[in-house]
């Protein structure tokens, strides 16, 4: 494998690695709470609306990393403010919130005329993770990690149960930011690797094949951080070798394994199923014969 | 301990339109409570809000001295229907496991012990055969059943089950009547909200009659009387009559 050769020899590359497979793990788990909870919608939200953010930075000289995160949770505020103080449901504020946002980011980089081009904030470019990206992700990646195992408890029941939740006094408003503030970690985490575009896909696609094998939550946090990190050495693979942008490639990646699940699950799929009924017809003409 | 619960004048509305007015009432440890009154009378709403789940125009309630609040961890709440997804990656068993998680407190996992509590919560339910079932692939009364038993599992002193027994059968809800009244002569105050009049007093040994405002509240002996039973559902009733058809 000339593939492997070259990672052992080039640094660069080393990094890339590390990188997406950290961000295919932490997508997969935020992404599996935020599949749960109904809030792909916010996922996409979010990740779209630290665009402006990325531009202020790069404007101030300062990392993207905190106008990125200032931008994504001052999105998550602005979306619930808006949905609890008016009678517009939250499907639409989270519409009308990100496309403000997003619009406001692509004139402010266009103007910045930044060294990251437009195009890599977007479609993400794997290859150009530098020493201080590949460090960034990792804390995150630690800090996501380490939140989800001590807090997995809390999470699982404010996600299934929020009303018997709040009841034993957890406090379900503050898990929810919590979780949007990790949402905005993770997104950011991501820019490099999969684009401001995409991340949405490596958050709900590989949750949502995990969500497809499993009745357990914990196996699919497990499942959906595996699927996440297989799709995103895919792109960085495809991106190396073929030099394609990494985002689309690991999109693509996810929605195969996705596929495969939604076909021949065990449980809930099609194909499964398919056979399922035509051999329950033909054991039930048999009997009736 | 277990100490007494006293609502004090409580008032609720939702956008602008009072639907519970004024009601104040107490309740000492041992009791088992119906919560009576015909539907849109505010039961829900009323128990919603002793457990300071929705707002409340004003009022206050207390358990003893203490703050529901600051009870919290001793209480347990089974809603009329449970806003969850039924497609949720969690079975049966794991399920009724939530009940031990207010005790087992933060940065805690479930142990052992928790997990054959809960086993043997599902057990007094009549559940434990489909331990290992998606929530989703069960009846509607099983359902019902499993929130039971994970009301159990919490071992709380005080318990609010709305409606706990719609869609229940009746063996079933014989034997989950036979375990409420075990934990009300262990000191346990328990509220439920129920619409059979004929079991009430089988069942209950104290009622809150509710329509909007407060009808009645204290002994069963003393409230479930025909005419309190009138002014609350408006309409005739025999009461006696009921008590034959028990
Ligand atoms: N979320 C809500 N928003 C607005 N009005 C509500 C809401 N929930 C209940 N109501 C109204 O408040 C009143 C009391 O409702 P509640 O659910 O407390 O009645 P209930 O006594 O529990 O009835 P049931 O026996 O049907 O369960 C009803 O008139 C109902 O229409
Ligand atoms: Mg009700």
């Amino acid at each position: 494998m000339e593939f492997i050769q070259d990672l052992l020899t080039y640094g660069f590359l080393q990094k890339a690695l590390i990188t997406s497979i950290m961000v295919g793990i932490i997508c997969g788990i935020i992404g599996s709470f935020i599949v749960l909870r109904g809030m792909a919608l916010m996922g996409d939200a979010i990740s779209h609306a630290v665009l402006p953010g990325v531009a202020i930075s790069y404007m101030l000289g300062i990392s993207y990393f905190y106008g990125a995160v200032f931008t994504g949770v001052l999105t998550a505020f602005s979306i619930g403010a808006i949905s609890q103080n008016s009678r517009i449901k939250n499907d639409s504020s989270i519409g009308i919130v990100f496309s403000a946002f997003f619009a406001l980011g692509i004139i402010l980089i266009t103007q910045a005329k930044s060294a990251t081009d437009l195009t890599q904030i977007l479609f993400g470019n794997v290859l150009s993770v530098r020493s201080s990206d590949m460090w960034l992700t990792l804390i995150v990646g630690a800090i996501v990690i380490l939140v989800v195992v001590l807090f997995f408890k809390e999470l699982l029941v404010s996600s299934f149960d929020e009303t018997m939740a709040a009841a034993y006094g957890l406090k379900t408003r503050l898990i929810h930011y919590a979780i949007m503030f990790l949402l905005t970690l993770v997104t950011v985490a991501s820019l490099q690797t999969v684009g401001v575009i995409l991340v949405v896909s490596l958050l709900i696609t590989p949750a949502s094949t995990a969500y497809l094998l499993t009745n357990r939550l914990s196996v699919m946090v497990v499942l959906a951080a595996f699927f996440g990190a297989l799709s995103s050495i895919t792109g960085l693979y495809f991106s190396f070798l073929y030099n394609m942008p990494s985002g689309p490639v690991i999109a693509l990646t996810a929605t195969a394994i996705f596929m495969l699940a939604f076909l021949f699950s065990p449980k809930q799929g099609i194909v499964v199923g398919m056979f399922r009924k035509k051999f329950k017809r033909k054991s039930i003409t048999g009997a009736t014969n | 301990m277990i100490h007494p619960i006293t609502v004090n004048n409580i008032s609720v509305s939702y956008d602008g339109h009072e639907v519970v007015k004024d009601v104040s009432f107490s309740f000492g440890s041992g009791s088992l409570i119906g919560v009576l009154g015909p539907n849109g009378a505010g039961k829900s709403t009323l128990m919603k809000a002793m457990l300071g789940l929705i707002h409340k125009d004003h009022g206050e309630v207390k358990i003893g001295s203490e703050t529901v609040d600051s009870m919290r961890k001793k209480i347990a709440y089974v809603p009329q229907r449970s806003n969850i997804d039924w497609n949720f990656p969690i079975v049966v068993k794991d399920t009724v496991l939530l009940g031990t998680y207010p005790k087992i407190g933060l940065l805690r996992r479930p142990r052992k012990a928790d997990k054959e509590w809960a086993m043997e919560c599902l057990r007094q339910v009549g559940m434990e055969s489909f331990a290992n079932r998606q929530i989703g692939e069960l009846s509607g009364g099983q359902q019902q059943r499993v929130f039971l038993a994970r009301a159990l599992a919490q071992k709380a002193d005080y318990f609010f089950l709305d409606e706990p027994f719609v869609g229940i059968d009746v063996s079933s809800e014989e034997i989950i009547i036979g375990i409420l009244r075990e934990m009300q002569a262990n000191g346990k105050v328990i509220f439920v909200v129920h619409h059979d009049l004929s079991k009430v007093k089988k069942y209950f040994d104290g009622l809150i009659l509710i329509n909007k405002e407060l009808i009645d509240a204290g002994p069963t002996n003393k409230v479930f009387q025909s005419s309190n039973m009138a002014k609350a559902y408006n309409r005739e009733f025999m009461i006696d009559g009921l008590e034959v058809s028990m």
